[in-house]
């Protein structure tokens, strides 16, 4: 049995390995015919630079399928998609996830030497977007996206961007704040100066009255249009009865604004405009810092993000593509080859090999009858396949399985769970209490003015800046290292939550295993072709996934007669294949002693007539780094769990490799997946779920963090807190480490604030707090924040990466 | 004195048109994307006429 290849050739193109024989074409190797057409094309145009800023830049295009974007001349969804059309030139945003490097800009960016009818594109890289103005009288839109999807960068139009085709412009808002803010902030201080350095009486007392009003006006577009949001949020939150974070805030600002106001237009003093530029200024770098999350990632995309837009249906033997909403019961609808069946439908015709990993997450296509019920959301493996829909979209089993209620999470709850809020909210009982208590003290002595000024500090200078900026600058700063190490969170919330998990629940197909085809290997004596026949033929009568795997493996053999079949579960099967019996199964079964067999594999023994042939050893591509991820876990301290649809064939295999403590459940549908998730809460757990595909969807989001491992970040990611890059599986531990390290440094920056805090009430309570103190504890406490977190954070990554 | 308060009228204006610059900026977009101009730069208008030599790798062989 020929299993490995000479010499290795890469693709001139793609860099793929070429697996048949590489095509020639110009002295150069290319795996397959989309590849060379590609190049041909470029090469044609002059546009060989591709190849020069990066090395094998390529992406193998779709197999080109005639029609496939016919939908695409229909106005209503023409309309849809393109943002601006004069009758002449369009404009229209694709969203292009294969583009990868500078060479695809440069090639995306050059398409009108490709085709005249391109005026003008230009790409986002980081939002994966390309800007296409074109010529309608050269160029429809039909044919813009088959030219791209030619050159490998095939456009995903999804059913949801028809549906909301009007996407909120960019929000600048933040940006402008910050910037008025901070042009506030900087002049007001200058003009404090002379207040700083007690100047304003030995120069020119003139200038501490045209001083003042200069900061009162520059600090009313901060107090009424930068802080803003402080206050919505404040009102919010009392209105919810808790008191967050932006409540002290909020109250020191308007406190800060109101004393301020007074003090400069009675003409007792400079105010502490200052001070809250100054303080508006560093929380909005902190929200904005905060909120510099991976945009690009979608996380709340629903089933209909992996549905095709259109369908191909047979109406009176035509064939069109029409949009899949409109789809009705009784349709002939066409699927082909690496296409999902989007509704639950009758096969009529065709070779229908239907990969379920979807849905099930079973990674073994299934073979299906003619006349037999296709549910959505399969995927097509063979041919071309010809079925009636029996029910409409939103009426299929995958459909119903998304739209079910238990599988929404609830997001808002996070809010609350904050340290910060937690802490902030009996912050500000202490503060008010602080600041009455200054107040009924000094007016006890008799100096009410002095008791007022009291007051009105404490509740300024306790104004938690330092610490309402601690949070987001840890978090944010770890957000960034996560996603430099390809894990990518849905917001910093899930950091803190990640640092309580005691329990990690693994699936396991797709998750510690590999999602490609299994490898498949046979060691014994060599195998005639006729005998090669004659155990694919007896595969082919059972249903176990083994021996479907071995059927897949034989592809390519006579299907011969075969009589007298019978199963013995959970040993083999045997059948008479041209008057010789053949068994198939484990070694007991076959009564074969002397192969060797290693734990990890599994094996199955073939015997022809009486003679022990060989075996098949079927590899499980569990991912690499499974076994030390296992064993760090164990010794931090976290409880292992393995939920897997699969039955417990491999039990002694994930055993070896995951350790006697682990805990495994074989055969677990989505829905007990979801209860056992339940089950460990309901015991006091926190659960750190990490799965793949819809599959596990329920149990991603019943968990209190639920982490999807993903070969492409781009391509799929049901909702889930995480998308973690299969390459940095192994690094799960580290990222565990890292968030509990996260949680002890924004309590040590709380700290740190609170120190600050504790000095300027000293001075507050007394009622000597001067405007020059409040300017120097505000920046100065910040400043050390930042540094301390920032610093903190990049160091606990370094440490935890170490450690591997 | 009292010139440093045309000064100051000066500074504030001059203040103000910074800051109407950087408002003119963010809106403009230019905050928007800032990673592909950054690559978009070193492309060569004329790329394929010349041939740059590239080090040891001759990938440009095909343009003869």
């Amino acid at each position: 049995m020929e299993t490995t290849t000479t010499v290795k050739v890469n693709c001139y193109h793609c860099g793929d390995e070429c697996r048949n024989l590489p095509l020639r074409f110009n002295d150069k190797e290319f795996c397959c015919e989309g590849c060379r057409l590609v190049y041909e094309v470029l090469q044609e145009n002059n546009l060989c630079s591709y190849y020069r800023f990066n090395e094998k830049p390529g992406i193998s295009p779709e197999q080109k399928v005639e029609g496939r974007f016919g939908y695409l001349d229909d106005a209503s969804v023409k309309k849809k998609l393109v943002v601006f059309d004069d009758g002449k030139f369009a404009t229209v945003n694709f969203y292009i996830p294969k583009m990868h490097c500078s060479s695809c800009i440069w090639l995306l960016e050059n398409l009108q030497r490709i085709n005249a009818g391109v005026v003008r594109s230009r790409v986002n890289f980081l939002n994966r977007e390309v800007n296409l103005v074109f010529r309608q009288d050269l160029l429809s839109l039909r044919q813009l996206v088959e030219l791209l999807s030619m050159i490998g960068y095939e456009p995903v139009i999804r059913l949801d961007d028809l549906d909301d085709r009007k996407k909120a412009k960019k929000d600048h808002s933040v940006s402008y704040k910050i910037g008025i803010a901070g042009f506030a902030f900087g002049n007001i201080m200058l003009f404090s100066f002379p207040e700083y350095f007690s100047l304003s009486d030995a120069t020119d007392p003139g200038f501490k009255g045209v001083f003042s009003y200069i900061n009162f006006f520059l600090s009313l577009p901060v107090f009424f249009y930068c802080s803003a949001q402080f206050f919505t949020s404040a009102v919010r939150s009392v209105n919810q009865k808790f008191l967050n974070i932006d409540v002290p805030i909020a109250l020191g600002i308007l406190v800060m604004f109101v004393r301020s106001t007074y003090e400069i237009f009675s003409g007792t003093g400079p105010g502490y405009m200052d001070t809250m530029a100054g303080l508006v200024f560093f929380m909005l770098l902190g929200r904005w810092f905060q909120d510099k999350t991976y945009k690009t990632l979608s996380f709340d995309r629903d089933y209909k993000s992996f549905f095709p837009v259109s369908v191909m249906v047979r109406r009176q033997a035509s064939e069109l593509a029409i949009p899949l909403s409109e789809l009705r019961i009784g349709d002939r609808m066409l699927i082909r080859s690496e296409e999902i069946i989007p509704a639950d439908a009758v096969l009529i015709q065709g070779d229908a090999f239907i990969d379920y990993s979807f849905v099930t997450g079973e990674s073994l296509p299934v073979r299906k009858a003619n006349g037999e019920l296709l549910y959505a959301g399969g995927r097509q493996q063979g041919g071309l396949l010809e079925m009636e829909v029996v029910k409409e979209v939103s009426q299929s089993y995958l459909t119903q399985l998304w739209n079910n209620d238990r599988y929404i999470k609830k997001h808002d709850d996070g809010v609350f769970q904050l340290l910060v809020n937690r802490i902030s909210h009996y912050f500000t009982f202490v503060i008010v209490a602080v600041a009455v208590i200054a107040l009924f003290y000094w007016a006890a002595t008799g100096d009410f003015p002095r008791g007022w000024n009291a007051f009105t500090a404490v509740l300024i200078i306790a104004c938690p800046c330092a610490l309402a900026i601690s949070s987001p600058f840890t978090l944010g700063n770890i957000l960034r290292i996560f996603g430099r190490n390809r894990f990518y969170l849905r917001g910093y919330a899930v950091i803190e939550k990640l640092a309580k998990v005691d329990t990690v629940v693994f699936d396991k197909t797709g998750t510690l295993t590999q999602n490609e085809r299994s490898q498949i290997s046979y060691s014994g004596r060599d195998l005639q072709r006729k005998e090669l026949s004659m155990i694919r033929s007896l595969v082919s009568q059972s249903t176990h996934p083994l021996s479907r795997m071995l059927m897949a493996h034989l592809d390519g053999t006579a299907q011969l007669g075969v009589s007298g079949f019978a199963e013995y579960p959970g040993k083999g099967i045997e059948g008479h294949v041209e008057n010789t019996i053949v068994r198939v199964g484990s070694a007991a079964f076959v009564n074969a002693q002397g192969f060797q067999s290693n734990a990890v594999d599994t094996v199955v023994f073939v015997a022809l007539g009486n003679e022990v042939a060989g075996k098949f050893s079927i590899a499980n591509s569990y991912r690499t780094g499974v076994r030390q991820l296992a064993n760090r876990l164990r010794t931090k301290g976290y409880r292992t769990v393995v939920l897997t649809g699969d039955t417990s064939g491999e039990e002694t295999s994930l055993r070896s490799l995951l350790g006697i403590e682990a805990e495994l459940r074989f055969q677990q549908s989505p829905g007990d997946k979801l209860a056992a998730i339940q089950e460990f809460q309901e015991a006091g757990s926190n659960v750190l779920m990490v799965g793949d595909g819809l599959n596990d969807a329920g149990a991603l989001k019943q968990s209190d963090v639920g982490i999807s491992v993903s070969d492409d970040i781009n391509n799929f990611s049901p909702a889930c807190d995480g998308i973690l890059d299969s390459a940095s599986f192994s690094s799960l531990s580290a990222i565990l480490d890292t968030a509990t390290a996260s949680r002890r440094i924004i309590i040590g920056s709380f700290v740190i604030a609170l120190v600050y805090n504790l000095i300027g009430c000293w001075f507050a309570v007394q009622g000597t707090l001067s405007p020059v103190i409040a300017a120097v504890l505000m920046p100065l406490s910040t400043v050390t924040i930042i540094s301390f977190t920032t610093g903190m954070s990049n160091l606990a990554a370094f440490k935890s990466a170490n450690s591997l | 004195m009292s010139v440093i308060f045309l000064l100051i009228l000066f500074s504030l204006l001059l203040a103000f048109v910074f800051l109407y610059a950087f408002i003119w900026s963010v809106r403009d977009g230019q905050y928007d994307d800032e990673y592909t101009p950054s690559v978009r730069i070193l492309f060569d208008d004329e790329a394929t006429q010349q041939e740059p030599a590239s080090s040891g790798q001759d990938l440009n062989q095909s343009n003869s």
